[in-house]
């Protein structure tokens, strides 16, 4: 069964791929870059570092660009994802979907019109236990987006360990936030997982942030021996 | 103790994850579950639980519509049942109603057009299917949406069936199903 992952870079798309790659053949890595900071189908910051991370995979990497403008960025990644099943044969889509049936449901109808499986290893997981998994499977996860109350830019660039983990639960009881970000409230980048050949070094980075909306945006990164 | 049946085909390793999963952790918070594929439910399985859930699949797997056989036990365990998705179009075509194509995709609107255990009145559901089911003059419908029927019940058996996904939006739709038939609240 050869697979391509819809792969923005961040926890979710990463560890969905490690789970595919548990049972199938991942063949390729999708990915949007999507114009649309707002997009509520495509995670924007960092995406430029999918090129890294899909070297770090030794994974092609299916890129495509997208204004992303609600349901027109669904032709985008429909083009996307034929192009995959072109270029790589794959058979299905792997996505990192939790809870959210905006994105699930759109991706099922793209996949659906284009014959493949849609593939949604972590679907209705416990948030928790995800953050758990990653820490303890040894992924180095930085948070690289906040755009919710009270998420400032002291979290930017902040490791999700175990501590952040407590954090990121506390915030969810108190303020009722997804404690994955699975509402959007956080977006993350991997710097190393169990498959990632290599690792990524942030050579140069800056934080952009305004009251409770900030990215960490990394300028310049390389990758260096694990 | 409750059986949720896998009724994913093993051409996709992946569906236990994203459609048996949901509903055993949805069980569990109630009693004890136990899953088994369906290729591999035997009377000894069958007679050590009390009720039965059918899992989903994914829109691919249609499977089980042409290994109707392996449900025959469906007719005669006497134990409640509820089909999902897949499960509900598996016992709709055992008990001789047929599925055509229906797709549905999404939060879909259904409403209830008889009194059940199960919901009332008008509300959202996540559907995902290509195919709806037409159920044989023993099942009631429960309810439908605009395209087709989305939940039924067996005229004289406790036998139910849900063409949504409760596990995605609704799953106080499998707790009303397992807290209607716990044991101490039949006696």
């Amino acid at each position: 069964m050869k697979l391509g992952v819809l792969f923005s870079g961040g926890k979710d798309s990463t560890l969905a791929l490690h789970k595919a790659a548990e049972k199938a053949e991942v063949v390729c890595l999708i990915t949007l870059v999507s114009e649309n900071k707002e997009s509520f189908m495509f995670h924007t910051p960092n995406i430029d570092v999918t090129a890294l991370q899909a070297e770090a995979l030794c994974l092609p990497l299916v890129r495509k660009a997208t204004a992303g403008k609600p349901e027109e960025e669904l032709k985008d990644l429909d083009a996307a994802i034929a192009q995959a099943v072109k270029d790589f044969e794959i058979v299905g889509v792997v996505t990192g979907a939790v809870e959210s049936v905006y994105q699930a449901a759109r991706i099922q109808q793209i996949c659906n019109r284009l014959g493949v499986w849609c593939v949604n290893p972590l679907w209705k997981r416990n948030q928790k236990a995800l953050l758990e998994e990653t820490v303890a499977e040894g992924y180095s996860t930085i948070i690289s987006g906040v755009f919710a109350y009270p998420l400032d830019k002291e979290w930017l660039g902040k490791q999700i360990d175990e501590d952040m983990i407590k954090k990121l639960v506390a915030l969810s009881e108190e303020y009722g936030l997804s404690p994955s970000g699975e509402g959007g409230e956080i977006e993350t980048t991997v710097l190393d997982a169990p498959l990632f050949k290599k690792k990524i070094k942030v050579l140069d980075s800056e934080v952009e942030a305004q009251g409770n909306s900030g990215v960490f945006r990394i300028k310049q990164a390389r990758l260096t021996e694990k | 103790m409750i059986l949720v049946v896998d009724m994913n085909s093993a051409e996709n390793p992946f569906g236990f994850y994203e459609f048996v999963l949901p509903i055993v952790s949805i069980a569990e918070e109630l009693e004890k579950c136990t899953v088994k594929h369906y290729l591999k439910v035997n009377e000894k399985i069958l007679d050590s639980c009390d009720k039965i859930i059918l899992s989903g699949s994914a829109l691919k797997n249609t499977v089980t519509f042409s290994q109707t056989a392996r449900f025959t036990w469906l007719k005669d365990c006497g134990k409640p049942v509820l089909g999902i998705c897949a499960g509900m179009q598996t016992i709709g075509l055992v008990f001789g109603g047929r599925v055509e194509k229906c797709s549905e995709i999404g939060m879909t609107e259904i409403t209830a057009s008889k009194e059940n255990i199960l919901f009332s009145s008008t509300f959202k559901v996540y559907a995902l299917h290509n195919y709806a089911l037409v159920p044989s003059a023993e099942f009631e419908v429960l309810a439908e949406s605009a395209n087709c029927v989305h939940a039924m019940k067996h005229k004289h058996k406790d036998v139910y069936g849900v063409l949504f996904h409760p596990e995605v939006r609704n799953k106080e739709v499998v707790e009303r199903f397992i807290g209607a038939f716990q044991l101490n609240r039949r006696i």
